[in-house]
């Protein structure tokens, strides 16, 4: 099984969720965080006073798949995510070494 | 200790309460003492109704010693709008600008000055600006102490048809909000004590004085209802009294506290634009009541009062968002709420004097002189005025004054050429001749001397007695938990 965290533009969110719901993921957790990359931040200006925002708001993805599927997952969501433009975001892949539903005691693929 | 000020306030307490028995004795026995007057002819009882649309004296009339009703009924509206500037209107503009941890100690200085000030009023203030037994220039007098006789019973001494109450309580509405203003220059950094003692002092020393000058019958600069006024100057609605006063003392105290923590390295942002934005809408329409109400009456001045108020204010808004855009690429949500704000403060002593031509004159000006002060003069100078108190009151203020000297038109208030009292005390002749703006000057000067001044004592005596700032630990924290025990907003509900 892997991981799959993505970083990506809040209003890319909608699209990224359907191109994955297309290819059959059926569960994701999706977190508000704030950050920044190359993008850095922006600069605000309140009557005269400049204050430099260091970080953006994005939204982070976090799906778990079998191994199988990770290559088109990752197509999925890199397809629906890019805009071509500076602050895109990134895509992290790593190892998971269980998971379990809770309510059936499930393990491995067929909890996911 | 403790024991010694409880007794200490118990005795007081009882002085007081025997005090007032006294007064509301003495008063029973002069209604007792006054004679029946004669039954008035049927002239005498039309020319009293005339006399009320006419908003003019009714005396030997029917409704002499009465409210009348539409008058009445504006000014009690009135005094409630201008209550609703300060609480929740200014709360929130303040609120907004200052740091989330800091947003309730702004509140609770709107909330503390309004008791604060409800109280002195009561006591002392209302006297001592509009009592008349001193028969001062600078102050009132000792009859109104306690409300005594501030009852329904209009005040002829400074309109014919408002009850003397609600007389009261509109300019208790103007005490209340003047010193809140101040708090905007010092947020974030002075303690809650220190504030309460300040305004105490600053209202005896400042404002009772200063507000009597202008508008008390027998005021030094009251050009308008004093036949002996030494200096003739108008002010309709408070810019001397009200923003130059709180603007000038709020620099001066400013300048004295110190910036905040990490002025100029920190970030300090608006934590909330959009209470901010609620508070300018508030005190835009609360400030109907400020201006419109000011001439006293539902009359021809307050329609003109109310159109010059809307066009400065709107005017003023579009021009210093206009310039943020011109000269920074954006126009702000601050920026058309500065603009607002300034432009209501700049038309403040004009709004019954002026006409729509001059209102949107001062509009301009207001959107563009206090635009630069808060955006350059203050970063030039490096004092920490938190919320632009200075920027806006202060310079929004004389510029105000002053240019009401230039703009006054007589065909929008016969006030300003009065045979009874403009043309004795000789602001007849200046708005004649165009030359108001020299009596102008000589109250602006007499405003910002007494203000700065006064405010540098204060502030030495308030630091002598409980210091000014907190500890450097709570002003990192912020003063809502630390000073008041509260938070504005929780992480997770």
């Amino acid at each position: 099984m892997k991981k799959i965290e993505a970083i990506i533009k809040p209003f890319k969110l909608e699209e990224v969720k359907s191109g994955l719901h297309e290819i059959g993921v059926e569960g994701m957790t999706v977190t508000e965080v704030k950050g920044f990359g190359r993008q850095k931040g922006h600069t605000e200006i309140y009557r005269g006073s400049e204050y430099t925002v260091d970080f953006l708001p994005k939204v982070k993805i976090e799906i778990i798949v079998p191994d199988d599927k990770l290559d088109t997952v990752l197509k999925a969501i890199i397809s629906n995510a890019k805009t071509g433009k500076i602050g895109d975001g990134k895509v992290f892949v790593m190892n998971v070494e269980q998971a379990i539903r809770i309510r059936t005691d499930e393990s491995g693929d067929k909890a996911i | 200790m403790t024991k010694k000020i409880t007794s200490l306030v118990k005795v007081a307490c009882i002085g007081a309460a025997i005090w007032m028995a006294s007064v509301t004795g003495l008063s029973a026995e002069e209604t007792a003492a006054a004679a029946p007057a004669p039954e008035p002819t049927v002239e005498q009882r039309v020319a009293g109704l005339e006399a009320y649309m006419n908003n003019v004296d009714p005396v030997g009339s029917k409704v002499t010693g009465i409210a009348g009703p539409g008058h009445n009924a504006w000014l009690m509206t009135s005094s409630a709008l201008v209550l609703f500037m300060t609480l929740p209107g200014l709360a929130l503009f303040y609120g907004g600008l200052v740091r989330s941890k800091n947003i309730l100690s702004v509140m609770a200085q709107c909330m503390g000055i309004t008791g604060l000030v409800a109280i002195l009023w009561y006591t002392v203030g209302y006297s001592l600006v509009f009592g008349a037994n001193f028969a001062s220039p600078f102050i009132g007098g000792t009859e109104f102490f306690f409300f005594k006789g501030v009852d329904s019973i209009p005040n002829t001494s400074y309109c014919y048809w408002i009850s003397q109450n609600v007389f009261a309580m509109f300019q208790l509405m103007f005490a209340i909000i003047t010193p809140a203003l101040i708090i905007g220059a010092i947020a974030e950094r002075m303690k809650f004590s220190a504030i309460m003692l300040f305004v105490t002092l600053w209202m005896f020393v400042v404002y009772f004085p200063l507000a009597h000058m202008i508008w008390g019958s027998t005021g030094y600069m009251n050009g308008v209802w004093n036949a002996d006024a030494a200096i003739p100057a108008i002010d309709f609605a408070g810019g001397t009294v009200v923003h130059m006063s709180s603007g000038w003392s709020a620099l001066v105290l400013c300048i004295l506290l110190g910036k905040r923590l990490g002025f100029g390295h920190t970030p300090m942002a608006p934590h909330s634009m959009v209470l901010c934005m609620v508070g300018t809408g508030m005190l835009y329409v609360g400030w109907y009541g400020f201006n419109a109400g000011s001439a006293l009456a539902a009359d021809g001045v307050a329609s003109n009062a109310f159109t010059t108020t809307t066009l400065a204010a709107a005017v003023a808004s579009f021009v210093w968002a206009g310039l943020e855009w011109v000269l920074r690429g954006k126009p702000s949500i601050l920026g058309f709420c500065s603009g607002i704000v300034a432009g209501l403060v700049v038309i403040t002593p004009a709004a019954g004097f002026v006409n729509p031509t001059g209102s949107v004159i001062i509009g301009v000006l207001a959107g563009a002189v206090p635009f630069f002060a808060c955006t350059k003069i203050k970063h030039i100078f490096g004092y920490d005025d938190a919320l632009d108190t200075f920027g806006v009151h202060a310079i929004g203020g004389t510029l105000g004054a002053l240019l009401t000297g230039f703009l006054t038109d007589a065909s929008v208030n016969a006030n300003l050429v009065s045979e009874g009292y403009a043309a004795k005390n000789g602001l007849k002749a200046l708005v004649e001749s165009g030359h108001v703006w020299t009596a102008q000057l000589k109250a602006m000067g007499i405003t910002i001397v007494l203000s700065v001044v006064a405010t540098i004592v204060i502030t030495f005596i308030v630091k002598a007695l409980v210091g000014l700032r907190p500890t450097p630990e709570v002003e990192e924290q912020g003063l809502d938990i630390v000073e008041h025990g509260e938070r504005g907003y929780e992480s997770h509900s």
